[in-house]
């Protein structure tokens, strides 16, 4: 007996089976609980299934609607970056002993997966500079929230402050977060001129019943923001000092350890991950030593067996929610397995002169197209401090009008974000990695020069 | 035990000297966790309410919370604990105290039981 259906694997015989088996006479007789009012008579109104040769049609066809990176020149960035993905990330990325998104839940039976979680919580701690890294948060956003939890656990304290010029799609998952907690928000703006937020106009006695003071660097207009000062003006009061960093600058920019951060956590995305319309992402997160048994997530320690065989196990569980019940500080309990296994792959292949030569060329490109853009009279820039891969550009052309005439010449101009910061009206947000040409560069220019 | 011993029904114990409260957690406690591998103490300095968390003891597969069975401001904590977290396994109503805690109503204590109270709730509590 066939399946009634292409893609659900049940037959006929099946379905008589387990309704035999649980007693029942018909899937009719199944929902029977269900008040007949509430349950459908006729079928949904779809239209008639698909061969598989006939999906797949449909598919391409719906699939060629959509533009990708490899036919279009991209600007955008504002916290997700195309960088080069070499393919041997890809090939031992889909092997069948790591092909799985999820965490482990058998999680010692799974020694291979585990070892890969330890090498990426290495890695992570090498690049930040930090004690303890855990296995990996959602994104960058949603680590933002959980290092603001973690912050008023570990002080006692219930307020967070944060940069305007961090991500604002992480401020709105650090509210989403906050709101429930009763954790009040308090924004510090940035220094016009500079687009940086200034250590002194973060007042003293602003931060002296802060849990945390979240600053990221670059920040969300690509500009290097003075870390050191800023880590010690909040050390100053007792509060902890947050970190949020773009993992490829560090190839060339001072880790968060090197300048006392408490918590340094980024989206990790730009280390081997596709931008994919947006995600999956991964959030990468770090601490100190005095503050792990505080951090949220999942957490794979080296350990060895009663032979001495070298294990790794999940370790210092007691911090989670399935042993610490409501006094755990996370409800994380699982990690982005696979963006991480990626994120790990990928830093293998650069080590450490690789991705110094990555970061490089980033801010070689988007210092190349700063300066030639500079030269064109009709655009300005609203900042002047220093940048890695990204900066903002105001013009007198609206910004849309301007993007929608590039994207038929084959260019995705830069990230508008002027409903973030309305203050910023005109301006767009040019990003450039490694990726981008020196001939595409010179294209986007003189088209700007016309667009002007 | 001392008999100016007053316990709490969490098993947290606490001992009075002049204004100074010692507390630890009780030997029941103790048994109940098992190895002790992490004990998560305050500074000094901090300011507690009766019944706020003070400290958190962890054990391989489990973490209590230990609570301030009287209201007052650390004074002084167990550093041995850092290293020696078995302290509180080995001798928990001696050397493996937690906290001493200058207290802000010595009459909170009235609320507490005392060591015949105590065994009596145990007893209790084990039926």
């Amino acid at each position: 007996m066939g399946s009634p259906h292409r893609y659900i694997p049940n037959t006929d015989q099946n379905v008589a089976d387990m309704l035999a088996d649980i007693g029942v006479s018909s899937i009719d007789d199944l929902f029977s609980v269900i008040p007949p009012e509430f349950r459908l008579t006729e079928p949904l109104s779809l239209p008639k299934a698909l061969s598989e040769p006939e999906l797949s049609a449909e598919l391409n066809r719906v699939a060629a609607k959509c533009a990708h990176s490899m036919q279009y020149t991209s600007y955008l960035g504002g916290g997700l970056y195309e960088h080069f993905v070499p393919s041997v990330v890809r090939h031992m990325l889909t092997r069948g002993e790591f092909y799985t998104a999820y965490t482990p839940y058998q999680a010692e039976v799974s020694q291979g997966t585990l070892q890969a979680i330890f090498e990426y919580q290495t890695m992570i701690c090498e690049l930040t500079e930090m004690d303890v890294a855990n296995a990996s948060l959602y994104d960058a956003g949603t680590a933002v929230a959980e290092a603001a939890v973690m912050s008023c656990g570990a002080t006692r304290r219930n307020k967070v402050v944060v940069s305007r010029a961090i991500n604002p799609r992480y401020r709105q998952v650090l509210r989403t977060y906050a709101h429930p907690r009763g954790i009040e928000i308090v924004t510090v703006d940035y220094d016009t001129q500079s687009g940086a937020t200034p250590p002194e106009s973060v007042p003293k006695d602003l931060l002296d019943d802060a849990a945390c003071f979240i600053v990221q660097s670059p920040n969300y207009f690509g500009i290097v923001e003075d870390m050191a000062a800023l880590s010690e003006a909040t050390h100053r009061s007792r509060a902890l000092f947050v970190a949020v960093v773009n993992p490829i600058s560090l190839g060339i920019l001072a880790p968060p350890g090197s300048y006392g951060a408490d918590i340094a956590l980024g989206e990790g995305q730009p280390l081997g991950n596709p931008i994919s319309f947006g995600g999956p992402l991964l959030g990468f997160f770090a601490t100190t030593s005095k503050l792990m048994r505080k951090m949220p997530g999942r957490l794979v320690g080296q350990t060895h067996d009663d032979q001495g065989r070298r294990g790794y196990v999940l370790t210092l569980q007691a911090r989670e929610q399935h042993i610490r019940r409501e006094s755990a500080t996370s409800n994380i309990c699982s990690n982005e397995a696979l963006c991480a296994l990626a994120a790990t792959i990928y830093l293998s292949l650069m080590g450490p002169s690789g991705l110094r030569k990555v970061a490089e060329l980033c801010t070689w490109n988007a210092h190349y197209l700063h300066d030639k853009i500079a030269k064109i009279p009709e655009y300005e820039f609203p900042f002047d401090g220093p940048f890695f891969n990204e900066f903002a550009v105001r013009g007198r052309r609206p910004p849309a009008e301007r993007n929608r005439r590039l994207l038929e010449r084959g260019i995705i101009g830069g990230k508008m974000i002027e409903a973030d910061y309305p203050e910023l009206s005109g301006c767009t947000l040019w990003a450039a990695t490694e990726t981008r040409t020196r001939q595409e560069l010179d294209t986007l220019i003189r088209e700007l020069e016309v667009l002007a | 035990m001392s008999s100016k011993m007053r316990f709490t029904s969490d098993h947290e114990w606490v001992e009075l000297e002049g204004n100074i409260a010692t507390i630890g957690i009780t030997e029941h406690a103790a048994e109940e966790l098992g190895d002790v591998i992490y004990v998560e103490l305050p500074a000094v300095g901090d300011t507690f309410a009766q019944g706020d968390n003070l400290a958190v003891a962890e054990s391989v597969k489990a973490a209590a919370d230990i609570f301030a069975p009287i209201g007052g401001t650390v004074t002084e904590v167990n550093d041995a604990l850092e290293d020696e977290p078995g302290l509180v396994n080995e001798d928990p109503m001696g050397n493996g105290w937690i906290v001493r805690i200058d207290v802000d109503d010595v009459t909170e204590l009235d609320d507490l039981m005392d060591e015949e109270e105590y065994e009596e709730y145990l007893k209790e509590e084990e039926q």
